[in-house]
């Protein structure tokens, strides 16, 4: 199997390290935020455990340890093992650096 | 581009021709054709079997030169012992497994079709003793009651002891296939890669047609055949092609596809597998052709092909038919009949009978005619001569009987008489023959195109699977597409091929596709010709009709029952010729359809494949990288013990001569250091520039404690927590500038650090300003540690740096120059609890900064020291690491909990905050000392209250480091205890299962020296 890096192209799936379910945004906790202890509690608790886990169309967290060190969210169906589409985190790479416009 | 090329007969001197005439005369070839078939009669090869001396031709097979010599009995089946001869000439042969040569290179279960003869070859029948012809344990035929399906579960139920010392001996030496050599492979492998556009896979005629028009069209072809020559059925059937001679159509084919630089023959290559996203897996038989490899030259080779589109032009497998004795050495599947004969110019029998159930099956009959040899009879149970074969009945005489073959005698030396029945009036007569050819029908090569759980579909009109479909960029062909007469491969394979390369962008032209006869098939399923005796489905793993039969009386109906229940299939030839016949029976036991019964999951390797082409290069030292610290060939010279953590190699201690033993030599670094100065290469641990406007916010986030607030020149301990409370990893980390830090991981967790604060950068909070290196190979670091460290240090820096208290504190970072100009990091941090500095400098410098540190720190007695003083050190001075930092303990637990800011988020801050990590009852680490100072402390040893008795309820913890402390002259250790700080003094009962043994320890501070810290800041 192969994996598009948009920094690298097609790269070996073995310079690739797998993390998991990619929908689920770390809570903003602002130390004196306000919130009540348990609405943060369960914020992380839904954060660090609650996995959808499906057959079909996932967006994944992948790494590409063997290569850029880039975090990338791909696509993948998980049953086919096909990928969509892979692209770079939000400040994976030159990602940041482009966005400001450089 | 490729280096193919069909067998040329070579120039050879008056000499070599001298020889060659002498082996040829003292040859024992009596069934040698006088045609040339695609061998090399000026290349005589001699070769043994079971130390019988032969000889063959350049060109042969095992096989083909056994059945030139007139060999038919070659082995001994599985279970019952029953002689067994040659049934194919292929990679799908079930009987002729031989064991391949001899010592350390001695490889059982080799198919004797596929194994290439060269001079010197040693082959040897396998399960047999004391003799292939004398074989004791034929006696197993006598108890075939007990061998029968799903004996495994049914005959060895009980008692249990009796499986290890009794049932599992026996049926070992009484059942089985080869014995494989019990030394070290001495051969090497090799894995590549290789990447095309189209992957054409099997090299007959339709895989030779989609080659040619994928390769005209300008694709980037690989055409693989597992096979030395191309051509597939070409080889044995020849034929007319395009109005001309099959052979010739082969050598002009051939030459065009060599002549094209965009296509790679790759011959010797099976496919294995298919995997995702067009990747393929192949097995290259790169030097079993010869006795052994050549210098430098690899046995096998693994390749890994990544290919846009494939057709699969596989073939298909000419199918036996299940009848009474049709194990015995002689009956031959026709198509390996006509191949012997044609390919090999060998005979396999001088009267041949013939039983089919199709015209292709009648083809034997016309070659083996023109051969020269005789065919005795031809059955068919379809009662009428194919019209296309009715010349041939004609011009030969051939004598032809309506009916099926319901039994073989004969003996050892294989087929004597057939007893022929008439299935309609039931008349029987007895046709004496030496060989019985046998076609079924055939059945395309669907594996492939089934690996991605694909099922193939079964078509009634050539009674056979094909592709129902194939995973995503394969297309198939041919006859593994169904397509069985010659010219309907050549058309499909050209139209596969030139549709392969037009989806991948190539724009030349294919080409038109040859032509030759698409002739009928006619074929009238038979499966099945009940009788007395034993009629085998699987020759291999010796499973008959009365075994389908009875799983199916059992209720093992589903195949996968029966493939399990019977072992049906599932030996070395993955069942290519018997799976098809096994559930045909159990389709007729059953009442169903065939494809109502359904065939079993396809699954890779499609071919064995040895396991050392599987690892490759990656074994003994080479198993997986090493990585070497910077001063690893000095610490080598100085003749250090070495040990591996993770990839690394590092100086464990360095003993000195004299020294009886480890505790010695390790006793003697840690008194060095803590009386005079000793230094440790620590390159290992993991190194990462942290640069950028936020970076101490970015590492506010990251640790448990503040690092914005730390001062530039400072350095800090940190400690890392996973999002769900529990500790990561910890380290020192300086901050050298405004925005740069110098973070330090833990060896071992070195890389997934990375990845994790990589993580927290790119995904977590991309709106920093901050950027990560790693740095861990760039730098060389030392820790020099011990009373006189200062001193040591200042004699290695420029005379301008001050190292005293006030110019660089304990806890002090900041760059320094050495003499000599090298500019180094400098950090004045301790695990040792002595004085004690970290240095980096250049990682190219690592092994003259050793050589450095030896010359200038000779007058305070310099003493190296490696990881095990090291970890001496730590566990005197109670600091925690890998085994405490267990992936179960939190900050609190490690007596760190102190050091969790309040003032911000950081990752796992709200985890860490759950109930049952912070309940007072957790195990937290403490020191363990036995009250017995001369007792030796071991860690796994459970810690138990005082008067109770271990087990699951008393336990409370464990011994976690344990090391003898050369300072307190005894045995200590770190434990993690529930409520472990609350019970400093406590007398505990340390329970050692494992070891047998039981003892008490004193609870106590796991600060076992200096507690104070006096002498790190010194
Ligand atoms: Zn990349």
């Amino acid at each position: 199997m192969r994996i598009a890096c948009p920094f690298c192209g097609e790269r070996e799936n073995g310079e690739f390290t797998y993390l998991g379910d990619a929908s689920p945004k770390r809570p903003n906790f602002a130390v004196d935020g306000g919130e009540s202890p348990e609405r943060v509690e369960d914020a992380f608790h839904d954060y660090v455990y609650l996995r959808d886990n499906l057959a079909g169309v996932m967006r994944e967290y992948w790494y590409h340890g063997g290569g850029c060190r880039s975090w990338l969210v791909a696509e993948r169906n998980t049953v086919t093992h096909e990928f969509v589409s892979v692209t770079a985190a939000p400040g994976a790479g030159a990602a940041l650096a482009a966005r400001a416009g450089e | 581009m490729s280096g193919y090329s069909q067998s040329e007969p070579l120039a050879r001197t008056a000499r070599e021709e001298a020889n060659i005439r002498t082996a040829v005369t003292s040859a024992s070839q009596s069934h040698r054709l006088p045609g040339d078939g695609m061998i090399d009669r000026r290349s005589p090869l001699r070769f043994s079997f079971d130390g019988k001396a032969m000889t063959g031709f350049a060109g042969d097979t095992l096989a083909s030169a056994l059945v030139a010599n007139g060999v038919k009995l070659v082995a001994r089946s599985f279970k019952y012992h029953r002689p067994r001869g040659i049934v194919t000439a292929g990679s799908e042969e079930p009987s002729a497994l031989v064991e391949m040569r001899t010592g350390a290179r001695r490889e059982p279960n080799t198919r004797a079709t596929t194994q290439e003869l060269y001079d010197g070859l040693i082959a040897n029948s396998q399960n047999r003793w004391p003799s292939l012809r004398h074989d004791l344990m034929s006696i197993n035929q006598l108890f075939a009651p007990i061998f029968v399906a799903g004996f495994y579960y049914k005959t060895f139920m009980w008692p249990a002891k009796f499986w290890e010392s009794i049932y599992e001996p026996m049926i070992r030496r009484a059942a089985g296939l080869g014995k494989s050599a019990e030394l070290p492979d001495p051969d090497h492998y090799d894995k590549a890669w290789a990447h095309c556009d189209v992957l054409v896979v099997g090299g007959g005629p339709a895989g030779l047609s989609a080659a040619l028009a994928a390769g005209r069209a300008g694709s980037r072809v690989i055409l693989v055949e597992e096979d030395t020559l191309l051509g597939g059925r070409l080889l044995g059937d020849g034929g007319e092609i395009d109005g001309m001679d099959a052979r010739e159509w082969l050598r002009s084919t051939t030459r065009e596809l060599v002549s094209l630089p965009n296509v790679r023959i790759m011959t010797r290559t099976a496919l294995f597998g298919v995997y995702d996203g067009g990747t393929y897996a192949a097995l290259e038989r790169v030097s079993d052709n010869v006795a052994m490899p050549d210098r430098h030259q690899v046995r096998q080779r693994l390749w890994r092909i990544v290919a846009r589109r494939s057709v699969v032009t596989a073939g298909a497998i000419e199918r036996p038919i299940v009848f009474p004795g049709n194990d015995r050495p002689g009956v031959m599947m026709a198509s390996a009949v006509r191949t012997y004969v044609n390919r090999f110019a060998a005979l396999p029998g001088k009267r041949v009978a013939l039983f089919t159930n199709n015209d292709d099956g009648w083809r034997t009959a016309e070659i083996i005619q023109r051969a020269g040899a005789h065919i005795v009879a031809v059955i068919d149970p379809r009662r009428e001569v194919p019209a296309q074969h009715r010349r041939l009945v004609d011009t030969y005489d051939l004598r032809v009987l309506a009916g099926v073959v319901s039994d073989v005698k004969g003996g050892v030396d294989g087929v004597r008489s057939i007893v022929v029945t008439n299935d309609r009036n039931g008349q029987t007569q007895r046709v004496e023959t030496d060989c019985l050819a046998v076609s079924g029908g055939w059945n395309p090569n669907v594996g492939l195109s089934c690996f991605h759980r694909g099922k193939p579909i079964w078509r009634e009109d050539i009674a056979a699977f094909v592709p129902g479909g194939a995973p995503k960029g394969m297309a198939t062909a041919g006859a593994a597409n169904g397509e069985l007469s010659l010219g309907a491969c050549l058309r499909d394979g050209h139209s596969a091929g030139a549709k392969a390369a037009a989806e991948c962008g190539a724009a030349g032209k294919p080409g038109e596709a040859s032509k030759a006869d698409e002739e009928g098939y006619g074929i009238a399923p038979l499966w099945h010709v009940k009788g007395k005796g034993k009629a085998f489905v699987d020759f291999q793993h010796d499973v008959t009709a009365s075994d389908v039969t009875l799983a199916q009386r059992e209720g093992f109906e589903s195949v996968e029952h029966l493939k399990r229940y019977t072992t049906l299939g599932m030996a070395t030839d993955q069942g290519k010729t018997s799976n098809i016949n096994g559930l045909a029976i159990m389709a007729e036991a059953t009442g169903r359809t065939i494809p109502e019964t359904g065939t079993t999951i396809y699954r890779p390797p499609y071919a064995p494949v040895a396991i050392g082409a599987i690892a490759g290069h990656h074994r003994d030292e080479n198993f997986h990288a090493w990585r070497l610290t910077p001063s690893h060939h000095w610490a080598a010279k100085q003749g250090a013990v070495f040990v591996d953590t993770g990839l690394w190699k590092r100086a464990q201690w360095y003993p000195l001569a004299g020294e009886k033993d480890w505790l010695e030599s390790v006793s003697r670094e840690v008194l060095a250091v803590r009386n005079g100065v000793g230094f440790c290469d620590v390159s290992t641990l993991g190194k990462v520039d942290v640069r950028g406007a936020d970076a101490g916010v970015f590492l506010d986030r990251v640790y448990i404690n503040a690092f914005s607030s730390l001062a530039v020149g400072k350095a800090r301990y940190g400690l890392m927590l996973r999002e769900d409370g529990i500790v990561y990893d910890d380290g020192t980390t300086s901050r050298l500038a405004e925005d740069h830090y110098f973070l330090t991981t833990t060896t071992a967790k070195a890389g997934l650090v990375m990845q994790h604060l990589e993580f927290c950068r790119q995904v977590l909070f991309p709106d920093l300003d901050v950027q990560l290196t790693s740095a861990t190979d760039q730098w060389a670091q030392f820790s020099i540690a011990g009373p006189n460290a200062r001193k040591l240090l200042q004699d290695l820096v420029d005379p301008s740096e001050d190292l005293t208290n006030e110019g660089f504190p304990f806890m002090g970072a900041r760059e320094v120059k050495l003499r000599g100009g090298v500019i180094a990091r400098l950090f004045r941090i301790s695990f040792s609890g002595e004085m004690a500095f970290e240095i980096s400098v250049p990682a190219r410098y690592g092994a003259a900064m050793a050589e450095n540190l030896m010359i200038a720190g000779k007058p305070y007695g310099v003493t190296p020291y490696g990881t095990e003083a090291l970890g001496v050190m730590r566990i005197e001075k109670g600091h925690v690491a890998g085994p405490e930092l267990n992936g179960t303990t939190t900050a609190d637990d490690l007596g760190l909990g102190k050091m969790m800011s309040k003032k911000k988020d950081f990752i796992g801050r709200v985890m860490a905050g759950r109930e049952a990590l912070i309940a007072p009852n957790r195990q937290v680490v403490v020191g363990v000392k036995p009250t017995d100072k001369a007792r030796r402390l071991r860690s796994g040893a459970h810690v138990v209250p005082k008067g109770e008795t271990p087990g699951p309820k008393t336990d409370q913890g464990y011994v976690t480091s344990v090391c003898f402390s050369p300072v307190l002259d005894q045995w200590i250790g770190l434990g993690l205890v529930e409520r472990g700080r609350e019970r400093i003094g406590e007398i505990v009962r340390i329970h050692d299962p494992l070891r047998s043994e039981d003892y008490e320890a004193e609870i106590c501070s796991p600060v076992f020296y200096d507690p104070e810290g006096v002498r790190q800041r010194g």
